[in-house]
Parts: C-alpha cells; sequence; structure tokens
C-alpha cells in the first residue's frame, strides 16, 4: 500500500512538473503508467507521427448508401457559374465588372465586394456571359458563363520570388484566390489587413460519403508545395496540414511529403477532418487571435496562380447518395452546371433533395443551380415528405440515429438510404448533454445556442463562438431531439459578433 | 395511405376552433409522424429521435412499477385485514382492489394535467408538448393509494399552471413538475400523505378494528366475481390486531432497524410488498427501469451513481456518528427503505430540472443522495428525503451550471 502510494504521488508529481514545463500532457504521456487508449484503443498507423497523434472520442460516422467509388470520370458541362452567396461575408450586392454578352477569359474578374474592390472574384472558364441572376431584394446569385469550346486563359504575372508579403497578398487579391482563404473567428472570406497567427489545412474529409482528397491530389505535387510556401510567407506562424489518422486511410504521398508544414494527425469519427476541430486541438483560438483556414483545393489553387500564373479550379467532385444510379467520381471546375454533372445519374427525377456539398452543410439545389466553391461533393437523396404511423414508436423503416433507442449498433456496417423526413418537430431544448458527445471541442454548445440566442455578445465569445463554425456544429444539428436548427442560430451569433467587432 | 387521408378530412378549422385544433393536432402526430422535411438549410437528415420517443421510452420503464404498484394496493389492504397472506392468494381480489384505487388515480391527473396543456397550447397557439407524458405517468405512482381525487386534481392543477407554463412549458420549468405535485400535497394537505395512516387503503382508519370501506365499484366486482363463483371482497372484515400500517421509514425513526426486522423482513423490502406510494417500492423492478434508461441513454447514468455515491457516503458518515438509532442503520440498508432507487432512476434524472453539464451532473446528484439521507434521517415531520432533496437541488442546478461555466470562460479567456 505505501509503496503504491509513493510511486503514485511521484509520478503525479512528474506530471504537475511536466505541465508547468509547458509541455502537453495529454499529447505526450509523462506517466509510468501507460494511458487507457494507449492499452486498449486501436493503435496509430505506423507512418505516423506518434508525438502529434490526436485521438478524438467524440463524433459521429452518418452510415449513408451511395459512395462515390472508381476512376475518375471527366464530365461535359456547358455553363459554369459564379455565384457570391457561395462567398461567406461579403454584400449580397456586389459590384459586376461584366455585363451580359460580354466575352470573358479565365481568371478574369467578374465581380468585386465594394468594402475592399482591390479583391477580384474571377471567371473559372472563358466564355460568354450569359446570364446574371438575381435573388431577393435584387441581391445577384449566379454570374453564368457559356464556356467557349477552345479555353483562353488570363495569363497573371507571378511576382518574383523575394517579393514582399504586401506584393503577394496584392497578388492574391487581385488574381482571383484571395476568396479561397478563410478566416476564423466568423469563418468568412479572410481580412487582408491582418496577420494570421497561423494557418490551417485539413487534409481529409470526414463527413459522410466524402471522397478521399487522393484523386485531386495526383500529379499535383508540385502546385501543393508552390501553395504551401506562399502561405508560409503569409503568417508570423507556423502553416499546419491536419493529417487522416483513421486506420487504413493513408494519406496521399503528397501530403506526407510535404515540406513547410507542422502536421497533426487525427482519428477519429466525423467531425474529425474539420479543420475548427484540428485548430482546436493544434492552438486553439483565443482572445483577439485570428487564424486563416484553406481546404486542400483552395491550395491548389493558389499553387497554381503562383507558379504558372493561372486561375485553374479544377474540382474532383462525388456525385454520392443513394438516389443516385452509379455514384461517381468526376474531374471538372468549380461552378459546374448541375444537370450537366446529373444528366442520366439519378434513378429517379421526382422527389429528390439534391444537395451541394454533404448532408450535414450543403446547401438545396433547387432549379437551375451550380457546383458551390465551396465544396467537392454532391448528394442526391429521397425527400422524406411522407406520413409515418407511429414513427415515432415503432419505426419500421430503419434511419440513422445517434440514440441507442435504436438498435443500429447491432448492424454497424449497415448503409442506411437516408432521407429528407425531420422525424418529429421542433421543440425547446430538454434533452442535456447531447450536442457534447458529437463536438469533440472543449465546449458546452446547448449554452452557447441559448446565449446566442438571447443576443448575449460576452458570453458567445467567452463560451468558444469563434473557434466554431457552421459544420462543427452540424452534427449536433442532426443528433438534436429538439429539432433545433443549430447552424442557423451560429451563423446569427457570428454575424452579430462580426458587427460588433 | 388511406388512413391519413381519413385523418386528414376530420381536421378542425384552425381559426374558427384553436382548441379543437390543438387537440386534433396532438392526436394526429401522435398517430403519425408529420411528413415535414430539413429547410433546405442546415442539415438535410435528422435524427430518427425526437421528444416523443425520449419520452415514452420513460413511460415504459415505468410499466413494470404500474403493473406491481397496482397489485401492491390489493396486497397491502388484504394484509392489514390479515386476509390472503401470501402473495399470489387471493389475485383477482388484490389486482381488482389496486385497480379501483388506481384508475381514477390515473385517469384524473391526465384529464387534469392533459387538458391544461391543451389548452395553454391552443392559446399560445403551438403544438402539444410532450412533458405531460412522463409527468403524468410518474404522478399516480409517487402518489399514497388512498389521495382524495380533488386534492390530487387540485395538485396536478397547480403543478402544471404554476411549476411549467408559468415558465414557458417544457423544456423551460426550474422544478420537477411531478414532484412539484406531490409537494403541494405535502405542504397544504400534511395529513394525506404523512403518517401510518394513509399507505394502505380502503381503510376510513387503521385503527385495529376498524371496518373496510368498499364503495360502488367494490360491489360491482363482487356481483362479478360470485356469478364466477371465486371469492368476493368481505365487507365485514376489520384492521387485524397489532397491524399499523406504518412503514419502513417510520419504524426506523422510532426504534432503528431492529424496529423495523420486527415488522418486514429485507427481502420483503426488497421486493416492494410493503406499505408506501404507489410506484416506489419494487426495488428490482425499478433498477429494471433504470437499466432501460441508462442503456439507451435517456437518463444520465453520471446523475444516478453520483447519487448513489452521495447516499452512500451519507450513510456511512451516519453510521460513523451513530447517535439515533436511525443513524445506526447500516448505511445499505437505507437503499432498501424508502424510495431512493424510485427518486434516483425517474425523479433525478429529469434533463429539463437537473444540471445540464456533465461535471455539474456529478456534483448535483451527489449532493441530492447526501443531503435526501440528511433529511431522511434527521427530520421527524417527514421520513424521507429525496422530494426535498431534488426540489432543493433543481433550484441549485442552475448555480452548479453557472460555477462549471465560469470555469471554461475563465480557461478560455485566461489564454487570451
Amino acid at each position: 500500500m505505501v509503496l503504491a502510494s509513493v510511486f503514485s504521488i511521484s509520478d503525479n508529481i512528474i506530471q504537475i512538473e511536466a505541465q508547468k514545463q509547458g509541455i502537453d500532457t495529454r499529447k505526450k504521456n509523462m506517466s509510468i503508467f501507460p494511458s487507457f487508449s494507449e492499452l486498449f484503443g486501436t493503435p496509430a498507423p505506423e507512418y505516423a507521427d506518434k508525438s502529434t497523434f490526436h485521438r478524438l472520442s467524440k463524433g459521429f460516422d452518418i452510415k449513408l448508401a451511395g459512395t462515390a467509388e472508381g476512376d475518375v470520370l471527366n464530365a461535359e458541362v456547358s455553363r459554369y457559374a459564379v455565384k457570391p452567396t457561395d462567398f461567406r461575408g461579403i454584400a449580397p450586392i456586389p459590384k459586376l465588372e461584366v455585363q451580359e454578352g460580354q466575352e470573358v477569359s479565365a481568371g478574369e474578374a467578374l465581380f468585386f465586394d465594394k468594402s475592399d474592390p482591390e479583391i477580384k472574384y474571377v471567371a473559372p472558364v472563358s466564355g460568354e456571359v450569359v446570364e446574371v441572376r438575381r435573388g431577393t431584394k435584387r441581391s445577384i446569385s449566379h454570374v453564368v458563363i457559356l464556356a467557349d469550346k477552345e479555353q483562353r486563359q488570363k495569363k497573371n504575372a507571378v511576382p518574383s520570388s523575394d517579393a514582399s508579403r504586401e506584393e503577394w497578398i496584392a497578388y492574391l487579391k487581385g488574381s482571383g484566390a484571395w476568396p479561397h482563404i478563410n478566416q476564423r473567428p466568423f469563418d468568412v472570406i479572410a481580412d487582408p489587413a491582418t496577420v494570421p497567427d497561423n494557418i490551417f489545412i485539413s487534409g481529409f474529409d470526414s463527413a459522410p460519403l466524402a471522397i478521399s482528397y487522393d484523386h485531386i491530389l495526383d500529379l499535383r505535387g508540385d502546385d501543393f508545395q508552390a501553395g504551401i510556401d506562399v502561405l508560409n510567407r503569409l503568417t508570423e506562424g507556423k502553416v499546419f496540414l491536419g493529417l487522416d489518422g483513421r486506420s487504413g486511410k493513408r494519406p496521399h504521398e503528397v501530403l506526407l511529403n510535404a515540406n513547410n508544414v507542422e502536421t497533426h494527425w487525427f482519428e477519429g469519427k466525423h467531425p474529425s477532418g474539420n479543420v475548427g476541430v484540428q485548430i482546436h486541438h493544434i492552438a486553439p483560438i483565443r482572445g483577439n487571435a485570428s487564424v486563416w483556414t484553406l481546404k486542400i483545393e483552395d491550395v491548389l489553387v493558389i499553387g497554381k496562380l503562383c507558379t504558372e500564373g493561372v486561375y485553374d479550379t479544377t474540382r474532383v467532385v462525388g456525385i454520392t447518395g443513394a438516389r443516385c444510379k452509379e455514384p461517381s467520381i468526376i474531374r471538372t471546375l468549380a461552378g459546374a452546371n448541375l444537370s450537366d454533372l446529373l444528366k442520366d445519374k439519378l434513378v429517379s427525377e421526382d422527389n429528390n433533395r439534391v444537395i451541394l456539398g454533404n448532408v450535414l452543410t450543403g446547401d438545396q439545389a433547387k432549379g437551375d443551380e451550380f457546383l458551390s466553391i465551396r465544396s467537392n461533393q454532391i448528394t442526391v437523396l429521397k425527400e422524406g415528405n411522407y406520413y409515418e404511423l407511429f414513427g415515432w414508436l415503432l419505426p419500421i423503416k430503419p434511419r440513422p440515429s445517434t440514440s441507442k433507442t435504436y438498435p443500429n449498433f447491432l448492424f454497424s456496417d449497415h448503409k442506411f438510404d437516408g432521407d429528407t423526413n425531420t422525424h418529429g418537430e421542433q421543440r425547446a431544448f430538454v434533452v442535456t448533454g447531447q450536442y457534447e458527445k458529437v463536438l469533440p471541442m472543449d465546449i458546452y454548445p446547448q449554452h452557447l445556442m441559448k446565449a446566442i440566442l438571447t443576443g448575449d455578445i460576452e458570453r458567445m465569445e467567452a463560451l468558444g463562438i469563434n473557434e466554431l463554425s457552421e459544420e462543427d456544429v452540424a452534427l449536433a444539428e442532426f443528433s438534436c431531439t429538439s429539432k433545433q436548427p443549430l447552424q442557423a442560430i451560429l451563423r446569427d451569433g457570428l454575424n452579430m459578433m462580426r458587427e460588433q467587432a | 395511405m388511406g388512413l391519413v387521408d381519413l385523418f386528414k378530412k376530420i381536421e378542425p378549422d384552425k381559426k374558427k376552433s384553436p382548441f379543437l385544433h390543438t387537440a386534433y393536432d396532438a392526436f394526429f402526430t401522435f398517430a403519425f409522424t408529420p411528413n415535414t422535411t430539413t429547410s433546405g438549410k442546415g442539415v438535410h437528415i435528422r435524427d430518427g429521435m425526437d421528444l416523443k420517443r425520449t419520452m415514452v421510452i420513460v413511460v415504459l420503464a415505468l410499466q413494470l412499477c404500474y403493473v406491481f404498484g397496482t397489485y401492491n394496493i390489493g396486497h397491502q389492504h388484504f394484509s392489514a385485514v390479515g386476509m390472503y397472506p401470501g402473495f399470489l392468494e387471493g389475485f383477482h381480489l388484490k389486482l381488482g382492489h389496486g385497480l379501483i384505487q388506481l384508475l381514477p388515480i390515473f385517469i384524473w391527473t391526465h384529464v387534469v394535467g392533459l387538458g391544461i396543456e391543451f389548452w395553454f397550447a391552443a392559446k399560445k397557439g403551438h403544438a402539444v408538448e410532450e412533458g405531460f407524458l412522463v409527468s403524468g405517468a410518474l404522478i399516480p405512482l409517487i402518489m399514497p393509494p388512498d389521495i382524495p381525487i380533488w386534492i390530487l386534481c387540485v395538485s396536478v392543477a397547480f403543478a402544471v399552471i404554476l411549476g411549467k407554463e408559468a415558465f414557458g412549458g417544457t423544456g423551460m420549468n426550474i422544478w420537477n413538475v411531478a414532484l412539484l405535485a406531490r409537494v403541494f400535497v405535502f405542504f397544504a394537505y400534511p395529513t394525506t400523505i404523512s403518517g401510518d395512516e394513509v399507505w394502505v387503503s380502503g381503510f376510513e382508519s387503521m385503527a385495529p378494528g376498524s371496518a373496510v370501506d368498499y364503495g360502488w365499484a367494490h360491489n360491482m366486482l363482487n356481483g362479478l366475481f360470485s356469478w364466477m363463483n371465486i371469492d368476493t371482497f368481505n365487507s365485514a372484515a376489520v384492521v387485524a390486531d397489532g397491524y399499523s400500517g406504518a412503514t419502513p421509514l417510520a419504524l426506523a425513526y422510532q426504534g432503528g432497524w431492529e424496529n423495523v426486522t420486527q415488522n418486514f423482513t429485507v427481502a420483503q423490502m426488497w421486493w416492494g410488498t410493503i406499505p408506501g406510494s404507489i410506484g416506489e417500492s419494487p426495488k428490482p423492478l425499478i433498477l429494471i427501469g433504470a437499466a432501460v434508461l441508462i442503456a439507451t441513454g435517456i437518463a444520465s447514468w453520471r446523475i444516478m451513481l453520483s447519487m448513489f455515491l452521495g447516499a452512500a457516503f451519507m450513510g456511512l458518515v451516519f453510521n460513523a456518528w451513530g447517535a439515533t438509532p436511525f443513524m445506526e442503520v447500516p448505511w445499505y440498508y437505507h437503499f432498501y427503505i424508502g424510495s431512493f432507487f424510485f427518486a434516483m432512476a425517474f425523479m433525478a434524472t429529469d434533463p429539463v430540472t437537473a444540471s445540464s453539464t456533465n461535471t455539474g451532473k456529478w456534483i448535483y446528484g451527489f449532493l441530492i443522495g447526501a443531503i435526501g439521507l440528511l433529511i431522511r434521517v434527521f427530520n421527524p415531520a417527514y421520513p424521507e428525503g429525496w422530494m426535498l432533496a431534488i426540489l432543493f437541488l433543481n433550484t441549485m442546478a442552475p448555480l452548479i451550471d453557472h460555477y462549471v461555466l465560469e470555469a471554461n470562460m475563465k480557461k478560455r479567456l485566461s489564454h487570451a
């Protein structure tokens, strides 16, 4: 007994000392006793770096049918569009630089936001501007381009390698790359006036039916590295790359061999691939800190602009979901027309929900729609507009759920079709502790939501709203028993914070 | 689906008769999950779980208590008159008497409670919320079997109007609605819910020699039973000599564990064939319910475990202290007497009134366990503590959460 307590106390003292010296004991086990996960958890893959390996126990994988597999197909698309609504944080009526009927080449400016006229939003293809579509209150929803058969690229003059930070920023703003950089807090287009503490890139997507980045990274190693190198010039901190630590999902060689980045590994269910979650575990946003985030595709766009000087938004897109005849992977450009992409690909034309993105964060495509610049996925589900007799008590059809009142854990490999039925009506917050289970961050989401609903800015900030974006609370919204619209509430809160700032 | 169309045909007009429409809507959504789809912004698929399903799992977990509680009303009644001492002897009579007592309590609880809920929902123009599904199932189980119906109705009305609707309905209340109904009876009509007289039904008085008090329902059943040629209710029966009607708690307060075991065996207390509130006594059946709630993740295992630890801790403290005979009751026997497990499984775990943070839940549960036992042992007026302890901690839960959240906020701000 005495001996055991001596061991235990001295072991604790070592850990306290380690924390005093600033060693993170969560990541590095300073104890002589192995931690629980070391004993029983699945071991980290051998190619992963153990010292930056983060194991996330919270989260949930919604297993849906319709995973996109196979070779990358090329799509024939005639029309493309740039949608101001895709870019977070710009005014609803940007200033147009083109008119209907005008010819543009790829990389040429289409419009700019009046708050910063130097940031150009450019065309992904060359062709004729055939339509400027307007939404509510004369806002501009789409600038549609009919693509030329022979593509013309606008060639930008790349700054020399010893150019200053300001020159690089000016180049990125003018060439159309800037809108590809987002910032936290608020998850909006980055403010060029700030110097970010760090820049974060997530190297994998853990969302339902997400496709792997492998296809788009093939043969793009140089572009990726060039993008990383430019990003390093923009921050005084580091560029972090979050890598997939889930077993059997070895990251692409381009990611493994990238230089000038600090890689961290993440193992766990969705949302382990969300950049916000990764930031929280690498270097959380505190106080007035500001960080920038990019997706892999965005780094490639910047890389290509900084090597060859052309704006190239090549996308590898997964067409997924149970309503697709053959879920497939296609190569196209950002803003491609959906009806071209989905031609002859759906089980049925009626009663579908076409989603630009994944089922958690995507937007519903209504009418003639175009690929979102923010995602590399289209999901097609069945609309759930049906009544179900005693559906809440005796569900006949299997449905995804985080709740153990459904025997889903017995069929852990089952892939659900999934539909858009709400499975119940909206209610006040009743159940507690539910959101925390699917958000691997030290945040109390329900209390944060209540702070937003009451408009308490200081409390929102203290409860960590600056660390969050819609995608981080999307899973909590899915699992919410009271069917609350958490993503919309969070965005309201972020807008409030932004107005105050 | 033909059935849906049939239902849709009788839908009342919302403007002309809002109350009827609210009632219709409540029953319609009960029968059919609505055909609403996700909005197109935000998530596109939703979890199969909703509040109706959450609530009905609790109600299902309570069903064993209902079955046993009903029968036990009859069993205690006949124990008092010294007839049918075996548990299954006189089965039809015990069940019959149990139903005669329970059904009015159950029906009136729901008529009053749901009536008020429907009325408020119609007035405020929102759908009927599911909260009363559980409250309505809990209230009969925590009432004495002989409670006068009008007192029951007043207490339910008080709990639903002042305890819940005044705060904004389901999800907004500060105190557990079911316990609020009980505490109202406790303070307004204490003689109907405390003492030795009230835990056994069917008598005017529990003094030895008092006659049974049968009504028209018993006579009706007697007609049926005599036609079937089986035993009937004997209205000449009187309370047996030496029978007190006291619960183990009252006995323990008077004379410690020894006094309890002179009247009841340990097995009797564990299985619950003792006088008490209707559903609180069968410990194994309550634990099955608790296991269902934990396995399905409906109720917080943190609260249950910490409440157990809190009560055990306090029991050990009292054992070490040992100033009164009640303090000397071994700590583990405290779980055999009274309604600890029922309070733990179904009352303390109400997510609306409990602490809402996981850390807070540990503190909240532990304090209920400790304070509840404190009240049980020290309060001479009322020898059971869980109701008051839970209501007290309901009041304190926001404070506990406040400090848990402060700690989280401070961590974030200190790094600024």
